[in-house]
């Protein structure tokens, strides 16, 4: 086990000296374009800067951040997981209903809840052999279904008299709000089990190279099973951060969910065909298409000029453009040609 | 060394006897769709009240004839080895265009030529949606999840940008013909979709174009070294894809006698894969079994219908369509093997 390991790791470090300038290259942007956007807007706004506004921002934000980390797992081994919404809103229903409980109760509900999702994903890919799009598409829209079933078309109003919705609504401390704390406290988890741990080393192995992985020993499929459970346990939270900051368990929500998630793990540099990817420049690429919303607000509420809501989705698809397009440069760059014709 | 030899030898052995084993299990799958689609309708005349009248067929071919047309454009797009998610955002573009055009000012001072406008212009707009997602594929190489992603994004944001997110209600009996009117005691749109769906066949199977697209979903590689004009190929089927998208957004629009940018094709680009995939076609490309996608199309509305019409609501009934789809490409998937 130990020559494996330092075998891998020896490929890891060999592979990824190779794809250095083209790293750099691809996560480096995000970080660039998050400060000039920060930069600009602190410049511009008054109110950018302040406590309320930032952690408003962020603890709206961390459902989102949520579901981008999970999927970054799901998207390094070479999968996909559009269920993550869904998942998210059959999440916030049940922690709803196991409110009374309290927090105690309800978020390992919400959780266990999204882990036996990501658990049926991974068995339907893995034993039945059914690739991942389709795997995950019917699970959108079976735990869509069980949301509205179990809800009865509605959402699930809370109870008031437990903690829970303190969880969601309450700081730590006073000052900084739980699900900014849930959220950082993933984001460090993710960071070191991606970048320090053996099952990091094997996501990134498998998504690599799948055949080389196996070749090598690795288990690949007990690799995809921790991708997908994370992905529904990321879900799983989010769906509590949505039911406890709202006040309701909402099985409407979440449509949409699965494209922002992706789009926030694309603009952070990863390559949708697995392998290679970063956790914090994942979280940069949630934080970045969440501040185009927040800019927006400020520069309607400076009376210049007034856009719709509607202008926020054609601004981001706009910038989801310019970012994809500039990696397909800085790739094409660093391999000499063209990767498809 | 020996079973190495032994093992080699049986592996050519099914190597040269491959070309007859997948043509038979090729047949098996046309007719599991077939015999899934059969066993639905005796489920139905068994079952539901009423089915053996010719109101259900006319309301099930109403709706089914939009989710069959997007999915004809998804099938051509899959065969090439992609996918496109902005399906029903381009429906919602096309969909509040047409009523934008056949209400302003020069078109109700010339009806025809608004009319005709309102019907050209919004399928070219879309098809230059497919244009650009095709630029992307194409040129940068890009994925086609990521591609279309940005149109699925901002495709309906334009849409609702240009309505004001309103409600645009007309009263356009020339418009609504191609959804309210009948031919032969049939709906307009089932006849459209019929032939879009034979042009499509058409198209798979007896031109060049149609062998290109196989080549390149089968084997994008190989049909590069081989001469096909692989970039070509992927603006052409993305392109038309999408301009059957904004064809099945003007017969929403047209429906509803109203333009919704918030709520048409919603969700369209999932029906649509499901129609595709349930009809047989490979997300890994190669395949475009053009009229099994119209019975898969078929099963999806028929679905619907058995369970609304049984009084079993509408969210069971996305867990029903969860496992159709996943027994479907079981299913598929064990016949190929």
């Amino acid at each position: 086990m130990a020559d494996l390991n330092a075998d891998l790791s020896r490929l890891f470090n060999f592979s990824r000296f190779m794809r250095r300038g083209q790293s750099d290259l691809r996560t480096g942007g995000v970080w660039v374009a998050l400060a000039l956007l920060i930069l600009f807007a602190a410049l511009r706004y008054d109110r950018f800067l302040t406590e309320y506004n930032i952690f408003s921002f962020l603890s709206y934000n961390s459902m989102f951040v949520l579901i981008a980390l999970g999927m970054c797992f799901v998207i390094l081994t070479g999968g996909i997981d559009l269920s993550v919404g869904s998942v998210a809103a059959l999440s916030s229903v049940v922690s709803a209903f196991a409110s009374p409980y309290g927090i105690e109760v309800a978020l390992p509900a919400g959780l266990g809840v999204g882990i036996l999702c990501g658990v049926i994903n991974a068995f339907i890919i893995t034993r039945m052999r059914i690739v991942p799009f389709i795997t995950t598409l019917a699970m959108m829209l079976a735990a869509r279904g069980l949301a509205l079933v179990i809800s009865g078309n509605q959402s699930v109003p809370v109870s008031w008299d437990s903690n829970f919705t303190q969880f969601g609504m309450g700081s730590a401390f006073g000052v900084v709000p739980w699900p900014v704390v849930l959220m950082a406290g993933i984001f460090l988890i993710a960071w070191v089990t991606l970048e320090k741990l053996p099952f990091g080393r094997h996501v990134l192995a498998v998504g690599g190279d799948t055949e080389a992985a196996k070749l090598m020993g690795l288990r690949v499929e007990r690799v995809q099973w921790g991708a997908y459970m994370i992905s529904g346990a990321a879900a799983g939270l989010a769906g509590v951060v949505l039911a406890s900051g709202f006040g309701a368990g909402q099985p409407l929500e979440g449509l949409g969910w699965e494209l922002s998630a992706i789009a926030s793990v694309v603009v952070g540099g990863t390559l949708l065909t697995g392998g290679l990817g970063s956790i914090p420049a994942t979280l940069a690429g949630a934080l970045l298409l969440g501040l185009i919303f927040n800019i927006l607000n400020f520069e309607n509420g400076k009376g210049l000029i007034s856009l719709s809501a509607y202008w926020q989705s054609v601004i981001r698809g706009g910038f989801l453009l310019v970012v994809i397009v500039i990696q397909a440069h800085a790739s094409r760059f660093s391999h000499g040609k063209p990767r498809a014709g | 060394m020996s079973g190495t030899a032994d093992q080699m030898v049986t592996k050519t052995d099914t190597a040269l006897n491959t070309p007859k084993p997948p043509r038979r299990a090729g047949l098996l799958t046309r007719h599991g769709t077939l015999i899934a689609f059969a066993v639905l309708l005796v489920v139905n005349v068994v079952l539901t009240p009423n089915f053996l009248a010719m109101q259900t067929l006319y309301i099930n071919l109403t709706q089914v004839a939009t989710i069959a047309i997007v999915a004809l454009g998804m099938t051509l797009v899959i065969a090439s080895g992609g996918i496109d998610l902005s399906v029903g955002s381009v429906m919602a573009l096309s969909g509040a265009l047409a009523p934008l055009i056949f209400l302003s000012g020069f078109a109700t001072a010339h009806p025809a030529i608004g009319l005709a406008a309102a019907f050209i212009v919004p399928v070219a707009v879309a098809a230059l949606c497919g244009l650009f997602n095709g630029w992307l594929v194409s040129r940068y190489g890009v994925q086609p999840i990521v591609a279309t992603l940005i149109l699925f994004i901002s495709g309906r944001g334009i849409a609702q940008v240009l309505t004001n997110g309103n409600l645009q209600t007309f009263s356009n009996p020339g418009f609504s013909f191609i959804a309210t009117g009948r031919l032969l005691g049939l709906p307009v749109q089932a006849w459209l979709c019929l032939a879009l769906a034979a042009g499509a066949w058409f198209l798979v199977r007896r031109t060049l174009f149609g062998r290109y697209l196989l080549a390149v979903g089968g084997n994008e590689r190989a049909a590069r070294l081989a001469g096909v004009p692989v970039r070509r190929v992927k603006l052409v089927v993305y392109s038309l894809c999408a301009a059957l998208a904004g064809i099945a957004g003007l017969i929403v629009s047209a429906i509803n006698s109203a333009s919704d940018a918030n709520q048409a094709g919603l969700l369209m680009e999932l029906d649509a894969i499901a129609a595709a995939v349930v009809g047989g076609t490979l997300l890994t490309g190669g395949k475009a079994p053009v009229f099994n996608v119209i019975i898969g199309a078929l099963i999806i509305q028929l679905v619907r219908y058995t369970l609304l019409a049984n009084g079993v609501p509408d969210a069971v009934a996305l867990i029903a369509k969860a496992g159709i789809i996943i027994a479907a490409v079981y299913l598929q998937q064990n016949r190929r093997d």
